[in-house]
């Protein structure tokens, strides 16, 4: 995983609730073994049945930063939505509110995700829409996003944060402690159920 | 200190706990199947690494699987590659996989509770939202990411913060006709898609005591629609009596051993929970969806709803936008909604007692004339319990369609979808734009609603069948 300590890029606002990781990336889209090049299912339906859908609209098309209304990231588990994200050009996605699974999984693919009250999100929309180049910073060092004179703080626990900053895979990390997985598999009861073929 | 019965298990699981990092948290079994482990089974690869407990897993084929000509190579070649590579990376890590055609295969939630893989006070893991299901045993199951797989591919364990505690509470008697389905479809609707967020939910009360295991599995299914990490219901007698004699249920001593110690996961009686929610079950009518996603439902004797009478700003613009997708007008009655597919089936409806209840409504009667009915077993199990019970020649001579195991219709991978502005009643578990298929319109309903609507071609609840 990439490590993430700031980034400056612009920003576009994606004025939807409930934005459900199937309107991310539809699962025909799914069926690839590889992990990469999801950017063609990233919000597909919409960018073909919407002309004036935002990412349709040259000035945001470069976007790197999407700034979406409450409950984004709702639904299925698929990490293939963050993968898409990333895969489109995105590296922050600004709401004030992600599903738990989504966030979890940004924390995994390098993708990083802001949490900020709805006022704060409304206030970001209207600059952005009234200047679609305003560059807008996400500094994860500092906790905060920045524009034009604008400083808002955002909160994120300090352990993600420093994975993220070092960009460390997790599974490295768990291996440090494979005496204590080791040990608690010596206590597990013997009559917790086995997948092998029941006999 | 008192514990709630998900803060038991969670806590049976820490394998380590430090100040400032995620607890470790050991899993007690992963589930597999195609579509979201493919990634996962790379990276090990990539990084040398093999599978800690095979044991403790088990992978099935569920959501690209063609519910007609089962046998027949997958026609659709990427989904055919898919479903190949799970056969690989089973192969090569040496995991039990249940593929199409074996008696074991089904959809990944409904075959672990089947073959007693299930069990309470358990950590179940997937790469797949609807986890949540194998709650209803007591156990603490989750969905999860790719990434995530791997890690617990690997590990045997995942890094986790302990989830906030929320109380559903539901009390009194559902009255006839009005069923698990409806009751978190209340639920959903009551508290939101993003009110369970940070929780895990513990379903209890009354009404929840009376159900079923395959009720039960129905309302816990449903958990992440509410946004909740996870749903679960204290195991009691009637969890025991489905786990007895199950292939992987413990035997003998071990069965003894294993009932003591599921009797003590209940939550304790002075625990204290984060959040309450209280629903009275002899309130509740049938509830379908009229929008695009799970919180917004009715009860069916309702009416499409007018965005203009929603207060805040970001419903009001949801709602809009749902109604232009769905192609409805404020004001229309639920019941004048007309329908082209009714979908029995899923991991939140696919099981033996949700196909009992919608057979006994299409028993000797014909199914509207332009209306399609696809009926679609859970699991390999299910269907042949079903064939047992002469279920399936009451669909087919109702006019229904009777397919082979599989996540079928409930999303968009496999040859069963709506066609764009095709309208279904359906039985599983999300309405989102596109999720049955491009342009399909989905309404959430019961395995009941779902009959009575195949009837009469328009959303319609068991009661209005009566003296029709």
């Amino acid at each position: 995983m990439d490590a993430f300590t700031t980034h400056t890029g612009t920003a576009a606002p994606l004025r939807r609730t409930n934005v459900d990781t199937d309107q991310i990336i539809p699962a025909e889209y799914l069926k690839r073994i590889i992990r990469t090049g999801f950017e063609d299912g990233l919000f597909v339906a919409w960018r073909t049945n919407e002309p004036d859908f935002v990412l349709n609209r040259p000035e945001y098309a470069n976007a790197s930063i999407l700034v979406a209304g409450p409950d984004f990231g709702t639904g299925s588990s698929r990490e293939h939505a963050n993968w898409a994200l990333l895969d489109g050009g995105f590296r922050v996605v600004i709401s004030p509110r992600f599903a738990d699974i989504f966030r979890n999984n940004s924390t995994k693919a390098g993708l990083l995700t802001v949490v900020l009250p709805e006022a704060d999100v409304e206030a970001l929309w209207n600059a952005i829409e009234a200047d679609p180049a305003l560059p807008v910073t996400v500094d994860l060092q500092a906790e905060q996003v920045t524009y034009g004179s604008t400083t808002v703080p955002f909160q994120i626990d300090p352990y993600t944060r420093w994975r993220l900053l070092e960009g460390l895979d997790d599974v490295g990390l768990t291996e440090r402690h494979l005496d204590d997985i080791e040990a608690f598999e010596a206590n597990r009861p013997a009559w917790k159920p086995k997948a092998l073929p029941a006999v | 200190m008192p514990k709630t019965l998900a803060e038991k298990v969670y806590d049976a699981h820490v394998v380590r706990s430090a100040e400032g990092e995620p607890d470790l948290l050991y899993i007690d079994l992963h589930l597999v199947h195609e579509v979201t482990s493919p990634q996962a089974f790379d990276g090990l690869r990539a990084a040398g690494r093999t599978v800690r407990r095979p044991d403790l897993t088990m992978a099935t084929e569920d959501h690209n699987v063609p519910t007609l000509d089962i046998l027949a190579p997958i026609a659709d070649p990427v989904s055919r590659a898919q479903v190949e590579a799970l056969r690989r990376n089973t192969a090569e890590f040496g995991i039990r996989l249940a593929p199409m055609g074996d008696r074991d295969q089904g959809i990944v939630h409904v075959i672990g509770p089947q073959l007693g893989l299930t069990q309470p006070g358990m950590t179940i893991v997937c790469g797949d939202s609807h986890t949540s299901t194998h709650g209803a045993f007591g156990a603490l199951a989750f969905g999860i990411g790719t990434s995530e797989v791997e890690h617990v591919l690997a590990t045997q364990t995942l890094p986790q913060y302990k989830p906030k505690q929320m109380a559903v509470t539901v009390d009194g008697e559902l009255p006839p006709g009005v069923s698990a389905k409806d009751v978190i479809l209340a639920v959903i609707a009551q508290i939101g898609t993003g009110g369970g967020q940070g929780y895990v939910i513990e379903y209890r009360g009354s009404a929840i005591e009376k159900l079923s295991m395959e009720a039960r599995m129905t309302i816990c299914n449903m958990s992440i629609e509410a946004g909740a990490k996870a749903g679960l219901i204290a195991p009691d007698q009637t969890t025991f009596d489905f786990l007895k004699g199950r292939p992987h249920a413990p035997r003998g001593a071990d069965w003894d051993a294993a009932v003591a110690h599921w009797s003590t996961l209940r939550t304790d009686e002075d625990a204290v929970f984060d959040a309450e929610v209280h629903l009275d079950a002899t309130a509740l009518t049938p509830f379908v969806t009229w929008g695009t996603n799970p919180g917004q439902g009715l009860p069916i004797d309702a009416r499409v709803p007018d965005p203009a009478e929603f207060a805040d700003e970001g419903d009001r613009r949801a709602a809009e936008q749902a109604l232009e997708y769905m192609g409805l007008t404020p004001g229309t009655p639920l019941r004048e909604i007309e329908v082209d597919t009714v979908f029995l089936g899923s991991c939140t409806n696919g099981r033996i007692e949700d196909l009992r209840v919608a057979a006994e409504l299409l028993r000797g009667k014909r199914i509207d004339a332009d209306t399609r009915m696809l009926v679609v077993p859970g699991s390999v199990a299910v269907k042949a319990q079903a064939e047992t019970e002469g279920l399936d020649r009451v669909f087919t001579e109702a006019g229904a369609e009777w397919r082979g195991a599989g996540c079928s219709m409930c999303l968009g991978m496999n040859p069963d979808q709506l066609k764009p502005g095709e309208r279904s009643a359906s039985t599983s578990n999300r309405n989102f734009q596109g999720r049955q298929g491009k342009g399909g319109r989905t309404h959430l309903v019961s395995p009941a609603v779902a009959a009575a609507t195949a009837l009469t071609g328009r959303l319609t609840a068991p009661a209005d069948l009566i003296g029709a």
